[in-house]
């Protein structure tokens, strides 16, 4: 290390000869910290995002490492939010992330006192089948006076609103063709 | 605002700093306080009494901006002579049928207009349909041609009805209701009208908690009367703004799952009042009436289009027969009733939790205990999904694992990241988001979940011809999969959201090309442009330094991209800006055509003076200077004619529970407030009722910055639990004295439906206030919290039983009567007994809701 570059790793004197005279930036970063590099820039991808809790919309860029989120930032560009995160956004990594998050269907038996395992196509399957059959047994024709009605009031449905518009058509649209009519959400809420 | 919408608060900051002033209306003193030019304290479900005063302060004053009223609201409109105000009748306007608890509406009417209502409907059914809900699109449904008296002198035009409904609304009687002092009041009242007018505009916002009230769009109307006297609406700084959420509560009512609605707020047909289709196309639309909502025809037939495709016909009416048909309330609250009833079979729950979210938890977990089977998917095992294990009832012993019936699957749901699509926040603007990596292990979407379950439940009906099981196999029902988990393309569904040519598939451009005779195929008509172009609108990231401050090109808002609503009001009736500093949209006579920073919303060469024909209707029917197109008068509404079922005017009522007489009327709470009566859901009793002592105090419930309603996407993230450990109420230093509690010690509230216990915060944000000549002590309490999750603790919304809105059906749970007590709650058996001893002190052994 020469005498020169020795003098420079010395933060007061780059305080005082630099542009950082504060000493609140530049002139502070020690020799460990300037090796870092950011998650986000040896990312492999980054998929331009929304945060997904408050309807402000903040803008999120989400960066993703071998096929793993590793980082969310907020988005610069979005005239909403101009870069910034609340504290739920800004954490919202963890939320993707968390290992408390259930990866596995879970299925209670009737009457049963412990969860137990199901394979996804199972459940899909058992699912299916119980709408047709609740459908049957509690379908509505006409009323007494002979009115269509052409509806189930044995299903029913209550979603959150963090869900995308997209899904909300399809779940709109099957209910629908299928008769049930309490289909809900967080907005009634 | 600060709290609750952080990033939001950043604008109202820059405000500040370029010399607003910011006014700060909340029962307890938050970080939005903290940051305001002024902050008013004020006694939670009494905001039309505060605002209602300050329309007496601009009316008594004519400091309304008169060129505005006159010209863009129906302040001259002439009401029908039958019309009798509450002020008159104690509370009650004309038309009140205490057996049915319901108004018949007709004498609210405009003078010389045939005799209708919303759809043809009384209030009862609008009631039990919450029918006004359609209206967030649009005004209800009247014919063309109203008497007006620009003088704004005849006795019964709306302006001097307005008027007279106020004059008791005075700073002296703000002071007794809400119990805001005099000063701090016309404070308010100042500020307010010197910054409106010509030269500035003042912005609303609120949260949606004003929603949460059994009074709630009675609320948000005062607002949009002292936003129209000001001349505050559509215009640049200006507007009422909702504070929504959720990312996406917006979108879930434009594409709705709600049981009254279909998308781009059509509604849900009703069996006895559209039987057929012409019935319910003509319930949306008054048949000559002005505006762009006469093309309810096309949008229907559109619709069904979209969902029947080669199936729907001229000939079978578009298959409008596969509609299901509403006979009444079929919103959540009912279901959950019918729940426990014993008559609802199966419920799907998609990322939400009404144990711990919804009001009445114990009325929720019970509901859900009698079903057959429940689908939960969600991120996490929710309360609402372990009800049956570990919660509160397991623990008071009423419900024991091997006693509960219902099945439950839970299967787990995608994050954001994990699939694309777009949210609707809260300005109405689409954003798409792109998808960063694959769902783990189970995890899907919800589009991923409905999409293959009508896949296996066309299979298991292929074949059948009975009618019921033809409208699920004529569906259209073809999206295209990709990848490894066969996920169906949401760009796909966004284009059939937009609406497309039926012959070529071409996606629209404009509502306004949606045809009635079958030739085109809308899944949400308002939506329609979001893929103009065969282009994804909402997926547009031009950065927001490079554009506008408008910055329309950062993804599309409904309708059409605009970013103001009805902003031809930006301009005078002449077309010029109201003045260069708040100049928006204007007409270009040179170019013959509107023009300004954002898309204008009127039609786009209709010059100012246009005068329609006679005989005109729809939008040729508007004239150049009817700045609210989708009115069916082309004006906003300070009264409101038809389409609200409890009052043409917002007339404070106290809440359902409260301590506090109304001082205003004989009549206490809203008399056609949605009720359900019944052993299992007692309310607290309030004045003149006896028994009211019992639970002498008023609370609030709120969010953290921290945590996120129900608490399933944050109890569960451990920056935000570590952040927020922990369930605790927030008492003054008052109240903490007359009951005996201690800071950071434990105390409990109770109310007829249960106790929760917290740990106590004695802290100067929340006073208490002066109402009515007498001290009046509230309690704040998040309700984030339940069993689950990192952090746990009761949930506050067990302290609420169910009393709605009765135009929406929303419930009201920014407001309550409890009693506070220090220490800890009684646990397992013994906290049923608790409570069953305040039922009998409330004189509640065998009675229910107050008779009114």
């Amino acid at each position: 290390m020469g005498v020169r570059t020795w003098i420079a790793s010395w933060p007061v004197y780059r305080q005082l000869t630099g542009t950082d005279p504060l000493g609140r930036g530049a002139a502070a970063k020690s020799a460990g910290s300037s090796r870092l590099t950011a998650r986000t820039e040896t990312a492999d991808s980054v998929a331009r995002s929304v945060c997904p809790y408050c309807a402000v919309g903040c803008g999120q860029r989400v960066y993703v490492k071998d096929g793993q989120v590793s980082q969310i930032e907020g988005d610069p560009d979005s005239p909403i939010s101009r870069g910034r995160l609340c504290p739920k956004g800004a954490a919202s990594k963890n939320l993707v992330t968390s290992e408390l998050r259930q990866q596995k269907v879970r299925y209670r038996r009737p009457y049963g006192t412990e969860w137990e395992e199901l394979d996804l196509a199972t459940a899909m399957d058992m699912i299916a089948d119980r709408v047709v059959a609740a459908r049957d047994a509690t379908w509505e024709d006409v009323d007494a006076q002979g009115r269509p009605l052409h509806r189930t009031l044995g299903v029913a449905s209550l979603g959150g609103a963090t869900l995308d518009n997209e899904e909300n058509y399809l779940i709109k649209k099957l209910f629908t063709a299928l008769g049930a009519l309490q289909i809900e959400n967080q907005a009634r809420i | 605002m600060a709290e609750c919408h952080p990033v939001g608060f950043q604008w109202v900051m820059e405000a500040k700093n370029r010399g607003a002033t910011v006014i700060h209306v909340d029962p307890r003193f938050t970080r939005t306080s903290a940051m305001a030019s002024s902050y008013v304290p004020i006694r939670s479900g009494t905001d039309i009494a505060f605002l209602g005063g300050i329309v007496n302060y601009i009316l008594a004053g004519g400091l309304d901006f008169r060129e505005y009223v006159v010209a863009y609201t129906n302040a001259a409109t002439i009401v029908n002579d039958d019309f009798v105000d509450a002020e008159d009748v104690d509370g009650l306007f004309s038309g009140y049928e205490p057996d049915r608890h319901a108004y018949a509406p007709t004498t609210w009417q405009y003078a010389g207009q045939p005799e209708i209502s919303a759809g043809g409907a009384d209030t009862d059914s609008q009631r039990a349909t919450a029918g006004p809900l359609r209206h967030e699109s649009h005004g209800a449904p009247i014919s063309a041609g109203v008497h007006r008296d620009e003088t704004l002198q005849h006795p019964r035009c709306v302006y001097q009805i307005l008027k007279r409904h106020f004059a008791r609304y005075t700073p002296e009687m703000v002071e007794r209701v809400c119990g805001v002092p005099r000063a701090a009041f016309q404070e308010v009242c100042e500020a307010w009208t010197r910054n409106s007018g010509r030269e500035r505009t003042t912005a609303l916002a609120y949260s949606v908690g004003w929603t949460q009230h059994t009074v709630g769009v009675q609320y948000i109307r005062t607002a949009a009367i002292i936003q129209l006297l000001l001349g505050n609406i559509g215009r640049p700084g200006g507007g009422i703004l909702a504070l929504r959420g959720h990312a996406s509560i917006q979108g879930s009512t434009d594409v709705p799952t709600l049981f009254n609605l279909l998308p781009g707020y059509l509604p849900m047909p009703h069996h006895a009042q559209h039987p057929t289709f012409d019935e319910w196309v003509d319930g949306m639309r008054h048949p000559d009436q002005k505006g762009f909502w006469s093309n309810a025809r096309g949008y229907a037939t559109s619709l069904l289009k979209a969902y029947w495709g080669a199936a729907a016909t001229a000939d079978n009416d578009y298959r409008y027969d596969y509609l299901p048909r509403m006979t009444g309330d079929h919103g959540t609250y009912q279901t959950t009733l019918n729940m426990i009833d014993g008559k609802v079979k199966g419920y799907f729950l998609l990322g939400q939790n009404p144990a711990v979210g919804s009001a009445h938890g114990r009325a929720q977990r019970l509901g859900m205990a009698n079903l057959d089977w429940l689908v939960v998917r969600d991120f996490f095992l929710t309360e609402s999904a372990t009800f049956w294990k570990d919660g509160p009832e397991v623990a008071t012993g009423e419900m024991t694992p091997d006693r509960c019936r219902t099945e439950v699957f839970f299967l787990p749901a995608a994050s954001h990241v994990e699939k694309e699509g777009t949210f609707t926040q809260t300005q109405r603007l689409l954003q798409w988001r792109e998808k960063a990596v694959e769902p783990p292990g189970d995890s899907r979407s919800e589009l991923w979940f409905f999409y293959h379950l009508g896949r296996l439940v066309r299979q298991k009906l292929a074949g059948s011809d009975r009618a019921r099981d033809r409208a699920v196999l004529d569906l259209t029902w073809d999206y295209p999969v990709r990848g490894a988990q066969d996920e169906p393309s949401a760009e796909a569904v966004l284009k059939e959201i937009n609406g497309y040519h039926v012959d070529t598939g071409q996606p629209l451009s404009s509502y306004t090309e949606a045809r009635d005779d079958g030739s085109t195929a809308v899944g949400c008509w308002i939506y329609t442009g979001v893929y103009a172009g065969g282009v994804n609108q909402a997926a547009r990231r031009k950065p927001g330094s490079e554009q506008s401050w408008v910055a329309p090109e950062w993804g599309w808002a409904w309708p059409l991209n605009r970013r103001i609503l009805y902003n031809r009001a930006s301009a005078d009736p002449q077309g010029r800006p109201w003045s260069e500093r708040k100049a928006y949209v204007r007409w270009d006579e040179q170019r013959g055509a509107w023009t300004g920073p954002d898309v204008p919303d009127f039609e786009p060469t209709k010059h100012p003076t246009y005068q329609a024909p006679d005989g005109a209707t729809g939008p040729a029917a508007l004239a150049g200077d009817d700045a609210f197109i989708m009115q069916a008068d082309g004006k906003a509404w300070l009264y409101v004619p038809t389409g609200l079922v409890d009052g043409p005017l917002p007339t404070h009522y106290e809440p359902a529970e409260s301590p506090v007489r109304n001082p205003l009327y004989g009549q206490q709470a809203n008399p056609a407030r949605r009720a359900y009566r019944r052993p299992d859901n007692r309310l607290n009793p309030s004045p003149p009722d006896p028994h009211s002592d019992v639970f002498p105090y008023v609370f609030v419930i709120g969010r953290l910055t921290e945590h996120h309603t129900a608490g399933g996407m944050s109890r569960t993230v451990r920056y935000l639990a570590e952040l927020q450990p922990e369930m605790f109420v927030e008492v003054s230093p008052e109240l903490a004295a007359e009951r005996g509690l201690h800071h950071l010690g434990w105390a409990h509230l109770v109310t007829l439906r249960s106790a929760i216990e917290a740990r106590v915060m004695v802290t100067e944000r929340i006073r208490p206030l002066r109402v009515d000549g007498r001290p009046l002590h509230q309690i704040w309490l998040p309700y984030h919290w339940g069993g689950q999750g990192l952090t746990r603790g009761d949930s506050a919304n067990d302290l609420f039983g169910i009393v709605l809105d009765p135009n929406v059906l929303i419930q009201e749970n920014k407001v309550g009567t409890c009693d506070i007590r220090p220490g800890r709650r009684p646990t397992g058996p013994a906290l049923r007994d608790y409570v069953a001893e305040y039922q009998r002190r409330a004189g509640m052994t065998t009675g229910t809701d107050r008779k009114d």
